[in-house]
């Protein structure tokens, strides 16, 4: 009997041992044979990024952690592994390729920057795993149909931009209005700042306004010159596509130029708190999109994460932070892939552990009822979400939020991106990257297999 | 006209700026040979410093006016400074003397990573905020005189009268006092300073000390106005092409080549961008002082190079 | 002992110029050949080929083209980034704009575009030294890094600049799984490794270091330092075009010019500091170096924390990661200024003794 023991013990330690030797920073790793789904995250914790990449991924993180709180996945344990990637593709890559095999096989990939989204978008669909990009990455990639295993949920920078046209001319009171206004976008000189282009080109052409752009070089903390330019056209309005302390930067300028910030628009990632937080009073006025979601203290899943994961001692960042406006993003970004995964064992068996292939159907037929969301605890944060073949976005729904001095607060209704003119756009730019690639589009039939 | 003043007056001021990182470049150079790549990691070091412990300081010792934490926090970031300059000195260049300037070079940047790291081990990598009490709104001069008047930034202008000052004072320490004079025999003639009694390693500690604190005084600019994070590191690179227009071993030099480069870079992103796009800015103050080193070798205040075979 | 050269006696002129005249090195050469093309492909795992050795082949092709500038010719250049992206963009345009253009020679197209680019940007090193010509190649790599970014054409009009390529093939021979496209980076790589050796033994290559060594001297002897200087720069950014082209087309598959940022180019200039100047050994010693180290300590530090029980954050581990990289290039640079390929040829006079040193 006690040789049994020792047996075991030696056993045990040797594939505790085995398994930190394998797969270090396994959170959840539990001894048993439960089932269990990989989510790989990809983070910047460093750099000139860092205090906009990491609420993200400690919302991320947390939700994962939640999700074990309740029991799993219908009793499938999601496990993470973070790796680093300083906001630069080559390492988003290194990183993808380190754990796109670990824990079983990663379900999805989330990498929080447009360009490791152009790098991966050529990898996915060669390894069968999806992409999941909320709120960024190629706007084109809204169609399934060529995009097999892109998903921009939530919204893309077409509709973005698309939106934030739409809240200009309400405010000027119809788009007619628009006519001979000086639009200025002020934008991070990436493929990040430059997606929203074509489309507010496009908008222009049809309402007749004048759009200025104005690149701000990586990392963004030398504008005086674009605003000088600012004060020189002294636009009607400026749209702020920055990202990092781009934006915080831009808003000093602004007021060290004397343009209202009650003119300024940002797009929804220089909307939140580390863009504002130090500029403060000066910064009152400033408006953001939102990704549906603001500032979320009061939603259920806010008072979730802190009762069941922070209330734990087990929360990744400091208390405080949940509930801020990146941290949500990063938190309703895991929730998408829970729910995909989740959707998939509808169809593939509860309780059992996806494949890449299978996240990608569930989330391809993903349909969050606003009863759903509700039973998750996003009620009034978020509207239904639900995708198909030819819409991997799934969602549109925008709103506006303006900083106080000392915090965000609502101030529109929602808007939906107009379907009208974002997807002939969509199609154009899909199609040319369809005979680019040599793809050709799943038909109607192929989408349902 | 008026517009046209604007920039002008905009570009100086950011020349003033370049031209305090780039005076800590040129520093460094003369007394060791050492062209520091680290300069742009040892502005965010020292920023993070004093940010960090102002925000600090009123927590430990309940002290709740915000001048003295920020002079505790000026010492104390000074303080370290001296550290990191005793520490390279003692670990990284007591050992590489009389190697390759491109050896040096690459050590500087590895000090950099190194520097990079700790700082933001130590301080974090949020934004941190410097509040030094610059006023931040802008005010209009001259109205009478052009249409729509001038708009002057006071924190522009104290930052300049700042950094003109402190140029001032680098001067009469290196012409007055005799660690200046000990400084300036050193960058003629490290051999000849040395048979004369100069200790050569404590003047490398004085002289990346008082680079720090040229660091650390940039940084609190540039700190105050857009806040300490990491992104700070890339104000050197701006500050590059200044040392290269002035010459890599003159103090004007610096000065002046900052204030050229400041304003060439505004002119001509605000009056060349629109025609190609905008974005020229960096590169064309890199191009400005490549032209020029091609009618001036050795920059604009730089010491002719003689070969001998 | 083992490295001895006693009783190969040179009886030609030819066998007396061999490029490895000692019989241990063409075995240990060959024997690495034999590893690489053989023994590897078949005991890598994928993580291995597209998260180490893919990247490492390219980045010591890139490696051996600064190596050949800096460490040969002695112009020290901070712009190698810009000349990758010089070489992968025009690939690029080659590849899609020009029908059934092969792989192969949109790759070398690109190489050759890359040269031009470096002689124009070569020409300041007419006027300028040492540490202001470094800087002055920091105007190339700005330059470029706006270009790319803002005249649509070089991007084929894509919306975003950032571009792509798919369906890559050369010879009929589809670049699809890690084997292949690693064979096909180190198929290049042994040629141009070749290259770069053959010619630093020949003429130009002389030429070179003469300028490096003294260029009045050099001048004084009869050698155009204009022809020296600028063919050191056309071959060097043909070197980084190739390999630019590579890091775009194999490595990323997409990409925007923050892939051949400065950062790159402090990296390139690393790996043939750290690897040893004028060594092409050295290059890829730099190359392995400077690639493997970073990922390394990334997953080396929570295994570490983990052993004795600390759970280090991400950004812990990033952070201790670059100073840990930091102290150790410091550290290398005091250790051995020359690199590791003096440290290897040290090795090799002790192994020649080796075991009687007296």
């Amino acid at each position: 009997m006690k040789l049994r023991k020792y047996a075991l013990a030696v056993s045990l330690a040797a594939m505790g041992l085995s398994f930190t030797l394998t797969a270090p920073v396994h959170a959840q790793a539990k001894g048993k044979q439960a089932q269990e789904q990989f989510f790989p995250v990809l983070v910047y914790r460093t750099g000139a990024y860092a205090p906009n990449g990491t609420p993200w991924a400690n919302g991320f993180v947390d939700y994962i952690k939640l999700v074990n709180a309740k029991g799993g996945i219908n009793g499938v344990t999601a496990t993470f592994e973070e790796c680093e990637t300083g906001y630069a593709t080559d390492r988003s890559v290194e990183c993808y390729e380190r754990l796109k095999n670990k824990g079983g096989g990663a379900t999805a990939f989330q990498s929080l920057s447009t360009g490791a989204t152009f790098a991966l978008t050529e990898k996915a669909p060669v390894d069968k795993i999806p992409l999941i990009t909320a709120g960024y990455g190629r706007s084109e990639s809204a169609n399934g149909a060529v995009f097999t295993w892109n998903f921009p949920l939530l919204g893309t920078y077409w509709v973005g931009a698309d939106v934030l046209i739409q809240h200009l001319a309400k405010k000027e009171g119809g788009f007619d209005k628009l006519k001979g206004k000086k639009i200025a976008l002020v934008y991070h000189d990436s493929p990040y700042g430059k997606e929203p282009i074509a489309l507010l080109q496009e908008r222009a052409k049809m309402h007749g306004f004048d759009l200025s752009l104005l690149p701000v070089a990586h990392p963004g903390v030398e504008q005086k010159a674009t605003w000088l330019q600012v004060r020189q056209n002294r636009p009607d309005y400026v749209l702020l596509w920055g990202w990092g302390v781009m934006n915080s930067t831009a808003l000093r300028e602004a007021q060290a130029t004397g343009y209202p910030r009650e003119k300024m628009y940002g797009i929804w990632w220089a909307g939140a708190e580390p863009d504002v937080k130090d500029v403060g009073e000066a910064a009152k006025g400033y408006n953001a999109l939102t990704l549906q979601h603001g500032v979320e203290l009061n939603a259920k899943v806010t008072k979730d994460v802190l009762a069941l994961v922070h209330g734990k001692g087990q929360g990744t960042g400091p208390k405080d932070e949940v509930g801020s406006v990146l941290y949500m993003r990063g938190l309703i970004s895991a929730m998408l892939g829970i729910e995909g995964v989740k959707q998939a064992q509808e169809r593939y068996g509860k309780g059992k552990t996806m494949t890449g292939e299978q996240v990608r159907w569930g989330l391809e037929n993903l349909d969050l009822t606003q009863q759903k969301l509700d039973g998750l605890g996003f009620a009034g944060v978020m509207r239904p979400v639900s995708t198909s073949c030819l819409d991997h976005m799934g969602s549109s729904w925008v709103r506006v939020h303006t900083w106080n001095g000392s915090k965000w607060e609502f101030s529109s209704d929602w808007y939906q991106a107009d379907e009208k003119i974002i997807r002939p756009m969509v199609m154009h730019a899909s199609l040319k990257y369809a005979e680019e690639k040599k793809i050709t589009p799943r038909t109607p039939e192929q989408c349902k297999q | 006209m008026g517009f046209f003043l604007e920039v002008l007056i905009g570009g100086l001021m950011t020349g003033m700026l370049y031209s305090l990182v780039a005076l800590g470049f040129v520093l460094i150079f003369k007394a060791s040979g050492v062209f520091n790549f680290a300069q742009g990691a040892m502005v965010l070091f020292a920023a993070l410093a004093m940010a960090r412990f102002s925000e600090w300081i009123p927590g430990w010792l309940g002290i709740a006016n915000p001048v003295v934490a920020n002079i505790l926090a000026f010492i104390i970031a000074a303080f370290i400074m001296f550290l990191v300059a005793w520490l390279i000195e003692r670990l990284v260049l007591r050992h590489l003397v009389n190697q390759e300037g491109a050896t040096l070079l690459m050590a500087t940047l590895g000090i950099a990573y190194f520097i990079d790291g700790l700082g933001q081990t130590v301080f974090g990598s949020d934004i941190y905020k410097i509040d030094v009490g610059m006023p931040k709104e802008p005010v209009m001069v001259l109205q009478d005189v052009f249409a729509g008047g001038l708009l002057i930034n006071k924190e522009d202008f104290i930052a300049a009268l700042v950094a003109a000052l402190l140029v001032a004072a680098l001067a009469l320490f290196f012409q007055k006092t005799s660690t200046g004079r000990a400084l300036r025999a050193v960058a003629d003639d490290h051999q000849a300073a040395q048979s004369i009694g100069i200790p050569l390693n404590r003047i490398w500690v004085i002289v990346w000390t008082v680079a720090g604190i040229v660091a650390l005084v940039a940084g609190i600019i540039w700190g105050s106005k857009m806040g300490v994070q990491f992104s700070l590191v890339t104000v050197a690179l701006r500050a590059l092409p200044v040392v290269i227009l002035g010459g890599l071993t003159s103090v004007p030099g610096a000065i002046i080549g900052g204030l050229i480069i400041g304003v060439g870079e505004k002119m001509s992103e605000v009056y060349l961008g629109p025609l190609v796009g905008g974005g020229i800015e960096i590169w064309f103050a890199y191009m400005l002082a490549l032209v020029f080193l091609l009618f001036r070798p050795q920059g604009l205040f730089g010491e002719k190079i003689i070969d001998r075979v | 002992m083992i490295y001895r050269e006693n009783g190969q006696f040179k009886t030609s002129y030819a066998a007396d110029q061999q490029i490895f005249p000692i019989l241990q090195d063409r075995w240990a050469i060959l024997g690495i050949l034999v590893f690489a093309f053989v023994a590897v492909p078949l005991l890598a795992d994928e993580y291995l080929f597209r998260a180490i050795l893919i990247p490492f082949l390219i980045l010591s092709l890139a490696a051996l083209g600064v190596n050949l500038l800096v460490g040969y010719c002695g112009q020290i250049t901070l712009g190698a980034g810009a000349f990758m992206a010089v070489g992968a963009y025009a690939a690029y345009n080659f590849f899609v704009r020009v029908d059934d253009m092969p792989l192969l020679a949109a790759l070398l197209l690109g190489g050759a575009t890359s040269a031009a680019v470096g002689v124009v940007f070569g020409v300041p090193s007419l006027r300028v030294r040492g540490l202001y010509l470094a800087v002055a190649t920091l105007a190339a790599q700005f330059f470029w890094d706006w270009a790319f970014l803002r005249i649509k054409w070089f991007t084929n009009d894509s919306s975003s600049g950032s571009v792509s390529v798919s369906n890559l093939s050369a010879f009929g021979w589809d670049l699809e799984s890690p084997t292949d496209v690693y064979l096909f980076c180190l198929l290049i790589l042994v040629v141009f490794a070749l290259l770069a050796k053959n010619m630093t033994r020949g003429a130009i290559g002389r030429q070179w270091m003469a300028i490096r060594d003294m260029d009045v001297a050099a001048e004084v002897i009869g050698i155009r330092p204009m022809y020296a200087k600028l063919s050191a720069f056309a071959v060097s950014s043909f070197f980084l075009g190739v390999a630019g082209g590579l890091w775009g087309f194999v490595h990323l598959g997409a990409w925007e010019p923050a892939a051949f940022s400065l950062d790159r180019s402090f990296q390139l200039l690393f790996m043939v500091i750290i690897g040893g100047l004028g060594s092409i050994m050295g290059s890829f010693f730099g190359a392995a170096f400077i690639v493997i180290l970073p990922i390394f300590l990334n997953q080396m530090l929570p295994w570490l924390g983990d052993l004795v029980g600390v759970s280090i954050s991400t950004a812990g581990v990033s952070h201790a990661e670059i100073m840990i990289f930091g102290a150790l290039i410091v550290f290398f640079l005091i250790v051995e200024p020359h690199g590791i390929a003096r440290l290897w040829s040290t090795a090799k006079e002790k192994l020649r003794l080796w075991p009687f040193p007296h």
